[in-house]
């Protein structure tokens, strides 16, 4: 497939640039009701009309990828379709109240809540949930400082967080931010968690083990039993990312594996627009034990059996959200949830691991390990990963993830998720097999066919211009 | 809609395309292809029922209608205002709305740009050079600001002082953010709404690192030494971080001009409904702070062909490089909102943001005048200049809203004695029946 992406810039005519240009400076405390010292001399912002900006705006759209536009097969975000029906729920302008409304008079959200806390502790196989964490990587702070609360009230002082090697950057950041040292896990040779090497890392340190299973190349941790069983007697608890819990979607629960407390990326698994970087949202499950943690507040019936009530649960370890967390999101999982049911839930792991597995065969580029979940990771042998991906874009594809993760040399990781058609994966491969085909010099000097041609990162890092302010600082800027 | 009767009706597949792929892979059932050990395999019963797209927008339509019908004058840090109808149809243009993370930027120019804008305007309204490209909420960003408060601070204290009056959600993950790191968090006293600078100056020693304070207060309370908290924060060797949000920027002395060091507060005042509490965090900071800064950054370089373009920068401060030695574990924002935020500050331009800041101030004092008048009622309770909120004395705080909301009207309760009232152009039209309301509920 061949591909032209809009591009508005080469004209300066059309330069589709706000302020820089078309600032207007005002004096917002000119006939102010404060005095002058409280107001500021000077504000300065675009002033464009109603028109303009309809067409600013547009442009900038059209010079954009979206998963509407094709395939976004990056391995371990899940970027699936997201159906309109989603939309219309979440635009309801009777749920768009305020935070701080008495509970009695907000009925309708909290019934909502309440539904999804219980629809994801079923699909987590886990006994309470909190919708609180406004992300997936919120979710794993709120889980883990759930797992210190809980070692603390035993009066058991533990240290070390344990992450494989391949997991999720977030991982290792969250459990350094709730304060742990992270010790890393290599993997064995079959791609897995070593479970020898997970024996030798435990001991009264540990308070935890992240897991993400499958992995983050598409393997199950087959060994889960035995992982659990390993991090159990130690007086360590079992965390589950949920980055790649599609696959499972009414197959396998954390919970029934062995998991203590889990988060769900409801906008991967579900369904949310991931909107240019989020808003996400991490609710986090746990099992009984540790229910009496979760941040507050928490939603459950009213005793008299007359709606429903917020509560604090008895030790819980407070807030990570100032509110109750991304409601919009929260409104289109349940809404998802509620479309696909008990069949549409099991179809979408099916099809998504029947498309990982269709792609992985196409694809001319090596691909270790197996067998395959949702996602795999192709190498790209002697050619450089990320100029591939450059020369995939040019192809009409959003290329995978590249040289991640680093178990695999120049890796790209793949996840084409249960939205794409046979024909469209037939597409994804052609582009990769081309790509494989073309010359280095060709890989090196894409993509050609995109908005930009390729940037500059390293520059813009060493010289970084991060406003419009900024670009007049640039000597480079004319 | 696929018109498969069973299953999800988001794979294209039809059961001939499934077939040849399992050909293609070597298996007769999808069911083949899962690697799950017995043992913990689940059968997929949820009890959940399929409904049909009409069936769920139905059902939740009626669930929605069981919030009460109410006319809100809810803030206390986060607010409704009007959002242009713009804003709505062109953030919801597919091309941004169903786009990932700018991982590929030359294909992902246009989020960019639009971010480096967003970007740019918190520049503008903070008075710092270094914006980010969002936290989550409030809460949040001012968390994240006390941990870059201890990755950055020169001194050897590990104190946040934040106001007595800090909102619990705010306080409360505040507390959860810094439980990891070496610093604990202590409060200083608000005198008649705002900072008791007194019990400040008294409060703040060496062992203090971060100085945090809000314009206007959580009630609304316009503070006129804010440059002397700075002042106070400066002489010890603290970094001072300013609460505030996007619209009291655009009328309010930039927090750069007080000395902030750091910026943080509700940007999602544009942008975004009420939403139930969602949010979007502003972060905005000092240069010399650039490689500490936890979130996305957008920044401006060029292309192969010489031509400016927008790119992802200083990755390197980030989870999926650094890991363990990350600035923060952010991964998923808030950019949509961000975008959300930026069309409607677009929308409005200097004079419109100015002028809706100038009616928040208007609009608070026209109301506590009203209020004020009544008997038995005192607002506001706070002897300041407002913005869009204040706090109003009334003898028995409790019924008197209990007796607003038999009458269509929220308010906040503060104690048995308080109320808090806040007003943006979205109710101000209701603001004469609030006051009748208010004189039929108090009247004894």
């Amino acid at each position: 497939m061949n591909y032209d992406q809009a591009r508005y810039g080469d004209d300066e005519r059309y330069e589709p640039l706000l302020s820089e240009k078309d600032g207007k400076e005002v004096d917002p405390g000119e006939g102010s009701v404060l005095p002058d010292d409280l107001t500021r001399d000077s504000l300065e912002l675009p002033e464009l009309s109603e028109p303009e900006l309809a067409r600013h705006y547009t442009r900038l759209s059209q010079m954009n990828w979206s998963v509407e536009a094709g395939p976004y097969p990056l391995g371990s975000c899940t970027m699936k379709y997201n159906p309109s029906f989603t939309d219309v729920v979440a635009a309801d302008p009777n749920a768009a109240v305020h935070p701080d409304r008495d509970p009695a008079t907000v009925q309708g959200n909290l019934e909502l809540l309440h539904g999804l806390q219980g629809y994801l502790a079923d699909i987590g196989g886990m006994d309470a949930v909190t919708l609180q964490p406004p992300a997936g990587a919120a979710g794993e702070f709120a889980g883990i400082t759930v797992a210190k609360a809980y070692h603390e009230a035993n009066g058991d002082d533990r240290s070390e967080v344990i992450v494989p090697a391949s997991a999720h950057g977030t991982n290792f950041a969250t459990a350094a931010m709730a304060g742990y040292d992270v010790v890393e896990l290599p993997s064995d040779e079959d791609g897995r968690v070593d479970v020898e090497a997970l024996e030798a890392a435990v001991s009264e340190d540990t308070a935890a083990l992240m897991l993400t299973n499958p992995n983050t190349v598409g393997l199950f941790e087959r060994d889960i039993e035995e992982i659990a069983t390993v991090v159990h007697d130690a007086g360590g608890l079992l965390y589950y990312d949920g980055a790649n819990l599609n696959a499972l979607l009414g197959r396998a629960r954390p919970g029934d594996m062995g998991f203590d407390i889990m988060h769900y990326n409801v906008h991967k698994t579900f369904a949310t627009p991931h909107g240019g970087g989020g808003p996400g949202a991490g609710p986090v499950g746990v099992t009984g034990e540790l229910a009496e943690f979760l941040p507050r507040p928490q939603v459950r019936e009213a005793p008299d059996g007359d709606g429903y009530e917020l509560f604090d649960p008895e030790r819980s370890v407070g807030k990570v959200h100032g509110f109750l967390g991304n409601w919009l999101v929260l409104v289109r999982a349940y809404a998802y949830i509620h479309r696909l049911g008990d069949q549409g839930l099991l179809d979408a792991s099916a099809k998504a691991v029947l498309n990982a597995n269709y792609l992985a065969e196409r694809v001319e580029f090596d691909v270790p390990y197996g067998p395959f979940h949702h996602e795999f990771a192709a190498t790209s042998g002697d050619r450089d990963a990320a100029d591939v991906a450059k020369r995939m874009l040019d192809y009409g594809v959003h290329p995978p993830t590249t040289k991640w993760p680093e178990m695999v040399p120049e890796a790209m990781l793949t996840e084409p998720t249960e939205a794409e058609s046979k024909s469209s994966l037939d597409d994804l491969a052609a582009a990769f097999n081309a790509a494989a085909a073309d010359s280095v010099e060709e890989l090196e000097t894409a993509p050609s066919k995109t908005t930009a041609r390729r940037i500059d990162q390293a520059d813009a890092a060493r010289n970084p211009r991060l406003s419009w302010q900024a670009l007049g600082e640039s000597p480079d800027d004319s | 809609m696929s018109g498969r009767s069973e299953g999800t009706p988001f794979a294209p597949h039809t059961a001939e395309t499934t077939a040849e792929m399992l050909a293609a892979v070597g298996v007769d059932e999808e069911a083949e292809l899962f690697d799950i050990p017995d043992a913990v395999a689940f059968d997929g019963e949820f009890g959940i029922p399929a409904r049909s797209e009409r069936e769920v927008i139905g059902d939740l339509r009626d669930t929605f209608a069981r919030n009460d019908d109410l006319t809100e004058f809810l803030g206390r840090g986060h607010y409704g205002h009007y959002v242009p109808a713009l804003v709505d149809d062109l953030s919801s243009r597919s091309e941004f709305l169903t786009s990932y993370t700018q991982y590929q930027p030359e294909i992902t120019q246009g989020f960019l740009q639009a971010l480096f804008e967003y970007q740019s305007m918190l520049v503008e309204l903070t008075g710092l050079p270094v914006a980010n490209c969002s936290m989550y909420d409030a809460a949040t960003a001012l968390a994240e600001a006390a941990l870059l408060a201890d990755r950055v601070r020169s001194t050897s204290g590990e104190t946040v002082l934040v106001p007595e009056d800090l909102r619990d959600g705010k306080r409360s993950t505040l507390d959860n953010y810094v439980d990891g790191s070496s610093l604990s968090v202590a409060t200083y006293p608000y005198d008649d709404g705002v900072v008791d600078l007194d019990a400040l100056r008294d409060r703040v020693d060496d062992d203090v690192c971060y100085v945090y304070a809000e314009n206007p207060t959580v009630t609304g309370a316009i503070e006129e030494n804010l440059a002397t908290v700075g002042d106070v924060a400066a002489d010890n060797d603290a970094l001072f971080c300013v609460g505030s949000d996007v619209v009291a920027l655009g009328l309010l002395r930039e927090p750069a001009s007080a000395g902030a060091d750091v910026v943080v507060g509700e940007a999602g005042a544009l942008g975004l409904p009420t939403a139930y509490g969602m949010g979007l965090g502003l972060f905005a900071c000092r240069e010399e702070y650039l490689r500490q800064v936890p979130g996305r950054l957008v920044g401006a370089g060029e292309d192969a062909a010489g031509m400016r373009a927008y790119t992802l920068t200083l990755q390197t401060r980030e989870q999926h490089i650094r890991k363990e030695r990350a600035t923060s574990n952010i991964c998923t924002n808030q950019a949509w909102v961000a975008l959300r935020t930026a069309m409607h500050v677009a929308m409005l331009g200097a004079s419109g943001l100015a002028d809706l800041a100038e009616d928040c101030v208007r609009n608070a004092r026209d109301l506590a005048a009203d209020l004020d008048d009544l008997d038995g009622v005192t607002a506001p309770l706070h002897d300041r200049h407002h913005f869009r909120e204040f706090a109003v004395g009334v003898d028995d705080a409790p019924a008197v809203a209990a007796g607003l909301r038999e009458r269509g009207y929220a308010v906040h309760v503060l104690d048995d004695g308080t109320l808090q009232v806040c007003v943006t152009d979205l109710n101000a039209g209701e603001r004469d029946g609030l006051v009748a309301a208010f004189a039929e509920v108090t009247d004894r």
